[in-house]
């Protein structure tokens, strides 16, 4: 199936890097944190900070595309669009 | 009903849910052993067959490019929505805002945030379009690249010069961008047909050096379609929330 | 310890789900649904990954070194740059909805009729 190629730095199999894992909590706990915190504008910039730890994440799982759009979407071009519509509304209330 | 009650029906469901879900995925063969012949097979052949280095990318343009012609007007289509639902309460407010925030004082915006944001515009854009051109070489490719484009364009919105921007931008200009992105992608997959090959083939010279410039035929091509046209579809999207800003900004001067 | 991004993204998606089950204002959903969206491009990526390999590009290694599945990275690649342009779409409704109805709370408009 696959040629064997001896690589400089080996991981034993079924076993996950600590960054992983320790990368994993943080995703967890981000995702709680936007979904609990309610004020408007402090859940855009929770919702930013998800994004790069998104992103880190996906780094850590060898995929560097994916991590160059979650973080140009998910940390600077959703807060934009989410904070213009935003102020839009306000806007309209007063 | 309660909101109490909701909460309550909702997290039993979401306790099945949970348990049905976990349950399915205990099937898979477990995180790290991923089993299946399909990636081994692309990483082994794409870059012989296309001479592209960015196996990623070859997949998005090349072999499985029909997906990527819908994402595309997916996009194309959500643009498109903002802008008419958006316009139409851009007509009816424009009557009625003549002065409204004429007693409001608008701050000046301050010298460091427009130095740094006109500084940074140059850069961004030219790494926004190294991007979009990159596609099959470095980990980068057409949506990304027309993703930071966009944002140069919100960078001269923080540095405060809102008339170069509405002179800059005319939303005119920005749609016949996306028009020729997105008719581009569609165009080239149709050229190919005309060839007598199937829609989408690779028909142009392959280049000889695996990762150049050059190299990789209608991959690099593509992408460059594809950047513009995620770039002028977010500035579209963009401009058409700021228009409301921008118009009440100008009032209050 | 295997599974432990499986359950990462469960727990994800059930968080999710409570914010748009219990949500009192428009925005607060949408961002919601944002983050049940984001499970998916864990789970995409968790399927692909392979213990020891690199990512598929093959511009300084050699051709044969074992990498991650690029097919889930393309998926996951296009998604996420579509899902914010949809947000968008999703957005003007809501600031459409506030035109209207002058309310952004779900459950009110809910019981709004016409």
């Amino acid at each position: 199936m696959i040629e064997a190629v001896v690589t400089p730095y080996t991981v034993p199999v079924d076993m996950m890097d600590a960054l992983q894992i320790t990368i994993l909590v943080l995703v967890a706990a981000g995702a709680t944190a936007v979904v609990l915190i309610r004020e408007r504008v402090r859940q855009v910039l929770a919702l930013s900070v998800y994004g790069v730890l998104l992103a880190v994440l996906f780094l850590a799982f060898q995929a560097p595309d994916v991590t160059l759009s979650e973080l140009t979407v998910g940390a600077v071009a959703l807060p934009i669009v989410l904070l213009l519509a935003l102020a839009k509304m306000r806007k309209r209330e007063e | 009903m309660r909101p109490a009650q909701r909460r309550w029906i909702f997290l039993v469901g979401a306790a099945g849910l949970a348990a049905f879900y976990l349950w399915g995925l205990s099937g898979l063969p477990g995180f790290g052993n991923y089993p299946g012949p399909y990636g081994f097979i692309i990483n082994r052949i794409a870059v012989g067959q296309t001479n592209a280095t960015g196996v990623v990318s070859t997949i998005n343009f090349d072999y499985r490019g029909f997906d990527t012609v819908g994402e595309e007007f997916i996009l194309f289509a959500a643009a498109a929505g903002v802008a008419t639902v958006l316009r139409r309460l851009r007509g009816e407010r424009e009557q009625s805002t003549v002065d409204e925030a004429a007693d409001r004082d608008v701050p000046t915006t301050s010298s460091a945030i427009r130095m740094v944001a006109l500084l940074f515009t140059g850069p961004v854009v030219v790494m926004g379009w190294w991007l979009a051109s990159h596609a099959q070489t470095n980990p980068s490719g057409g949506f990304q690249g027309g993703v930071i484009l966009a944002t140069a364009f919100v960078l001269i919105y923080l540095s405060g010069e809102f008339l170069v921007l509405k002179r800059f931008s005319p939303v005119a200009l920005t749609e016949v961008v996306e028009a020729v992105g997105a008719g581009g992608f569609a165009a080239i997959g149709v050229s190919a047909v005309a060839m007598g090959l199937p829609y989408l083939k690779d028909f142009l010279p392959l280049g000889t050096v695996p990762g150049a410039v050059s190299s990789s035929g209608t991959i690099a091509l593509i992408s460059f379609f594809v950047g513009l046209e995620v770039a002028a579809a977010f500035i579209l999207i963009i401009g058409e929330l700021l228009e409301q800003t921008l118009l009440i900004r100008q009032g209050g001067r | 310890m295997q599974y432990f991004p499986f359950v990462v993204v469960v727990w994800i998606l059930c968080v999710g789900l409570y914010g748009v089950v219990t949500s009192r204002h428009l925005v607060h959903q949408i961002i919601c649904l944002i983050v049940v969206q984001s499970s998916t491009y864990v789970l995409l990526l968790g399927v692909g990954y392979l213990t020891g390999a690199v990512a598929p590009y093959f511009y300084d290694v050699p051709v044969h070194t074992p990498a991650v599945d690029p097919v889930v990275q393309a998926l996951a690649l296009t998604d996420v740059v579509v899902e914010a342009a949809v947000t968008a779409l999703l957005l003007s409704f809501a600031i459409q909805a506030h035109k209207r109805f002058g309310t952004l709370d779900p459950q009110e408009l809910a019981s709004l009729k016409g």
